[in-house]
């Protein structure tokens, strides 16, 4: 098999050649480290490739097999990790100078699962500074290029994660989901991206931006491979407190049987309306004419605390990462800045960070500082906080009336590098539509749904589940994808542009 | 306003009320962290006992240590506190360099166990009822050690050295209301309060409570208003004031300092002070020109902490006697005054007679030993009597030696400087030493004829009726058998052999 024809493979059929033989893990590795090769300089998916490590990691999978050893369902399979988990022996970023140069001393749970599920890690993906943004522009490291138009963002925070998929550079990645950056960046890349119910795979060693939203998830080209890394990184962990102790719920099963004969499908009059590009509201009116048509009955619905979810999430996002970020203090680890000898701890603390944050983090750095000031935070972050249990009933009461939610991913297509950057309102509307799902902890995906017919760029519907129903969105997301690539004749990424 | 010459005690007294509150923070005994699975034991080398989590590493994550909570639920429930059904940890937001995270996970206006109290007896064998407001968990931060200033302190340092071994470790911050109406007993209180609470928390077996370890540290808040007045004066807090002595002196010198600066129509400036152990005195520390803002808020990476009534029942059950109560039972049992009793607090030997009195020995006598020839022994070595080389067993086999009537009082002292000199066991004693009380008759009578005949004045006298002389007599037999003679035998033969009726 040549390599063109290796790395447009899913992991579901990578994981069945290496397990039958016909292929080798190292082969596999190979054909993607050299993919990395040709086309990363362009797009820019990773910060760090491990060449060494995953190329080790992928004979240690041959010999298992050769010994006869039992295997994982993605045992072999290259994966593209997000610069936000801790990589023991592995630079680990998170997009910020602040920590360039850091080799963290261990694995975060999820490092660990993937390593104990056999899945070769190729390297650390871009990111926005610490998964703040929208379109992986916030990157210390520059911005990485949208594999349909490389002046085009590829979504953020998790941009390195999409671009690796749609480049066809790893077969599977691995993102994280404060404001919607695995399904945003999902949407505008021609991917899928879930953001599993909060709780359901582990923190811990996944450097922190807002604690009570931050929740990491899969990534990749189909439904099926996202079930298939959902069922290997999820799981109670008991160095996470916040960690579910609950079964996983059966995604696999799910996307094996994509149905939606007989299900409520909820479409909310709040994800429509100004802002929103004509070619993403034909795109999404399709997908619930296609749903119907699939046997779904819809129903409208009415959240009108989701008008509010942007405001609360720009008020407990930045509150609590200007607490998460103040252990970034240039004494243990990273940069340090400034300490010539004369200078105090303090000073040195301040030109640290100075010098380590970029904009951005900053700005939430002294947003969430002001937020949480005594004389305020009743007026912020405590009305925030009714507003996410406004937003959370609104879900509850959806969720009698219908089995998931459907809406756009995101109100526009991919847009230029540098075209919202010195607008952070504009930036911060991308999310608009995902926001509510990280305020109530539920679940979420986003699939593409075909092109925008006005710039020829991927839109993404968004599946929205009751918490813990994980399961739901992969039963709906397999349906729906069968049925487009039916229709299309092919994966919508085949129509992205060769690199 | 500084202020050369400090008003006298008794003059701050005549003019102003004392307000205190004071806040002791416990390190709890627990095997591993608040947070980690880090050990706490003390004196490892510097950074041994660390983890990414205890060293605020990115991406870590907190984990509540299921001791700690029970511990701190069992502190609260000793205090009369309500135990909270549900309550939240809490990040208190500051830039400090031992902190690693820069925050402290603590508690903040969901606390563990609320309002309750604490009855301390004074000397006098008064009781002051100290209102407790609140007992909340939290951890500990690092060590920091100021290498190069004058001061021991940061500012001037030439550079800092930080272990982060304690970062972490439990603690338990136990905070009093308003201590109002103890007027110039205000030292006082304050140091039987903290006296007390340091026998409670070793009662309830949660920490050791050495404040000399830095395992119980005490800030002390103070304020004063003039009589009559209700409203509170602004308060000074002066921090880690470490000994029971220390709160005593730390609150007189500030009762003395405030009512030099008031009476000469100054303010006291709210703010927190240093305690000098060297004389007792306390100087200016940071200066806080506004209320420090901590941006306290609810902490994410945890979970709230919901203990079951069954379970909080259940600790209530195994709470032990309260020290203040047992004290009182052993003073009753004991049959000894409120003062005696104190000073038996006072040496530390409370815990011993109990032991002794069950090892075998009557009350009586333990307390002797104990209170008598052991404390003078462990003043003389200034060493603590619980570590003097004599257990509460060898003491009551003593006493029991005593009864039988084996040993006298001299004697018995001898063999308790021979066991504390190493030579072993009470029985082992006796017999090197050859310690034993003569009451073999033959042996004693040759003695008591010698003396009734060296005496022969006084040998008269007894004849005559006055009894009483014959301890001079016992004297001249006791003399005679250097000591070994059983005075009351010898005391029963004289009057015997001189035909008088004891």
């Amino acid at each position: 098999m040549t390599d063109i024809n290796i790395i447009k493979l899913t992991a579901a059929e990578i994981a069945a050649k290496i397990a039958s033989g016909e292929l080798t893990a190292v082969q596999v590795t190979e054909a993607h480290l050299a993919r990395i090769e040709a086309v990363d300089e362009k797009v820019h998916a990773f910060l760090h490739v491990d060449r060494e490590g995953a190329l080790a990691q992928a004979r240690e999978v041959d010999a298992k097999r050769e010994r006869g050893e039992k295997l994982g369902p993605l045992a072999g399979v290259p994966l593209a990790l997000k610069d936000i988990f801790t990589t023991k022996g592995i630079p680990t970023t998170v997009g910020s100078k602040i920590l360039e140069g850091w080799i963290p001393p261990y694995d975060a749970t999820l490092t660990k699962r993937l390593k104990d599920a056999d899945v070769v890690i190729l390297g650390k993906t871009n990111m926005d500074e610490f998964a703040m943004g929208s379109s992986t522009e916030n990157s210390a490291y520059g911005p990485t290029g949208n594999p349909w138009d490389l002046t085009k963002i590829p979504g953020g925070s998790g941009g390195g994660s999409s671009a690796a998929l749609a480049a066809y550079e790893a077969p599977l990645a691995i993102g994280t989901d404060t404001g919607g950056s695995i399904r945003q960046p999902a949407a505008v890349t021609g991917t899928v991206g879930v953001k599993p119910t909060y709780g359901s795979v582990s923190r811990y060693g996944m450097v922190a931006f807002s604690s009570s939203l931050d929740q990491g998830g899969p990534c990749a080209r189909t439904v099926l491979d996202a079930a298939l890394l959902h069922e290997v990184i999820a799981g109670h962990d008991p160095m996470d407190s916040t960690s579910i102790d609950a079964p996983v719920p059966p995604v696999v099963e799910a996307a094996r049987n994509g149905s939606v004969a007989g299900m409520r499908v909820g479409v909310v009059k709040q994800f429509r309306g100004e802002g929103y590009q004509a070619g993403v509201v034909q795109r999404f009116d399709e997908s619930v004419e296609l749903l119907k048509e699939l046997g779904a009955e819809i129903v409208e619905l009415d959240c009108p605390s989701f008008d509010l979810a942007l405001a609360a999430y720009y008020l407990i996002a930045p509150s609590e990462c200007s607490s998460n970020l103040a252990r970034f203090d240039g004494l243990r680890y990273g940069l340090r800045a400034g300490d010539d000898g004369t200078r105090s701890a303090e000073d040195v603390t301040a030109l640290t960070r100075e010098a380590g944050f970029g904009p951005e983090v900053k700005r939430r750095v002294m947003l969430g500082t002001y937020a949480l000031s005594s004389g305020y935070y009743d007026a912020y972050y405590g009305s925030a906080q009714k507003v996410r249990t406004l937003i959370t009933r609104d879900f509850e009461k959806a969720f009698e009336q219908v089995d998931v939610i459907v809406s756009p991913t995101t109100p526009t297509t991919a847009f230029a590098i540098g075209e919202r950057a010195d607008d952070p309102m504009a930036m911060y509307l991308a999310d608009l539509c995902t926001i509510p799902t990280n305020l109530a902890g539920n679940a979420a995906m986003s699939l593409p749904c075909g092109l925008a017919p006005e710039d020829n760029l991927p839109v993404g519907l968004q599946i929205i589940a009751p918490a813990l129903k994980d399961d739901r969105l992969y039963k709906v997301g397999a349906a729906v994808e069968a049925a487009f690539t039916a229709r299309w004749g092919h994966h919508l990424l085949e129509e992205a542009p060769s690199l | 306003m500084t202020v050369t010459e400090l008003v006298s005690y008794e003059d701050a007294l005549a003019s102003y009320d004392p307000v205190m509150g004071l806040e002791v923070h416990v390190e709890l005994g627990t095997k591993t962290k608040m947070f980690c699975g880090c050990s706490t034991e003390l004196g490892a080398d510097p950074n041994t006992q660390t983890c990414p989590v205890c060293l605020g590493m990115p991406g870590a994550l907190p984990v509540v240590n299921a001791t700690g909570v029970e511990s701190a639920i069992k502190i609260g429930l000793a205090l009369h506190c309500e135990i909270a059904e549900w309550c939240r940890f809490a990040r208190k937001n500051y830039f400090y360099p031992d902190m690693p995270k820069n925050f402290q996970t603590s508690q903040y206006d969901e606390p563990i166990a609320f309002n309750g109290y604490l009855d301390v007896q004074l000397e006098d064998g008064e009781v002051f009822r100290v209102e407790i407001e609140r007992a909340h968990m939290e951890e500990d931060t690092g060590k920091s050690t100021h290498v190069g200033g004058a001061t021991g302190r940061i500012h001037g340092a030439q550079h800092s050295l930080l272990d982060y071994n304690r970062a972490g470790i439990p603690l338990i911050e136990i905070v009093t209301k308003p201590i109002e109406g103890a007027g110039e007993r205000a030292p006082e209180v304050a140091k039987a309060y903290v006296a007390e609470l340091r026998e409670l928390i070793k009662a309830l077996g949660v920490s050791e409570a050495r404040m000399e370890m830095g395992q119980m540290r005490c800030d002390v808040n103070l304020s004063l208003r003039p009589h009559g007045r209700e409203k509170f004066g602004t308060r000074s807090e002066t921090k880690n004031v470490n000994s029971l002595r220390s709160v005593e002196r730390a609150v007189r010198f500030e009762v003395q300092r405030h009512a030099s600066v008031l009476s000469a129509g100054g303010t006291i400036v709210q703010e927190t002070r240093h305690f000098h152990e060297e004389d007792g005195s306390t100087t200016s520390g940071r200066i806080k020109e506004e209320a420090e803002d901590y941006r306290y808020f609810p902490e994410p990476d945890l979970v709230p902490v919901a203990p079951s009534r069954e379970w909080v029942e259940e600790l209530r059950g195994t709470l032990p006697e309260l020290p203040r109560v047992r004290r009182n039972r052993l003073r009753e049992d004991w049959g000894v005054t409120e003062h005696d009793m104190q000073s038996i607090l006072n040496a530390g030997a409370v815990d011993l007679i109990v032991a002794t009195v069950e090892a075998g020995a009557d009350s009586a006598a333990a307390r002797k030993w104990w209170m008598g020839e052991l404390a003078r022994s462990a003043n003389e070595s200034g060493t603590d009597l619980a570590a003097l080389p004599i257990t509460p067993a060898q003491v009551a086999r003593v006493a029991a030696l005593v009864a039988e009537g084996s040993l006298n009082d001299k004697l018995a002292r001898q063999v308790i400087e021979g066991v504390l000199a190493g030579e072993g066991d009470p029985d082992a004693v006796v017999d090197k030493r050859g310690l034993k009380v003569v009451s073999d008759d033959s042996a004693l009578g040759a003695a008591v004829d010698e003396a009734i005949a060296a005496n022969a004045a006084i040998a008269d006298k007894i004849r005559g009726g006055k009894v009483a002389a014959a301890g001079a007599l016992v004297g001249a037999v006791m003399k005679a058998t250097r000591g070994q003679a059983d005075a009351a035998r010898v005391r029963e033969l004289i009057l015997e052999r001189l035909g008088v009726e004891g």
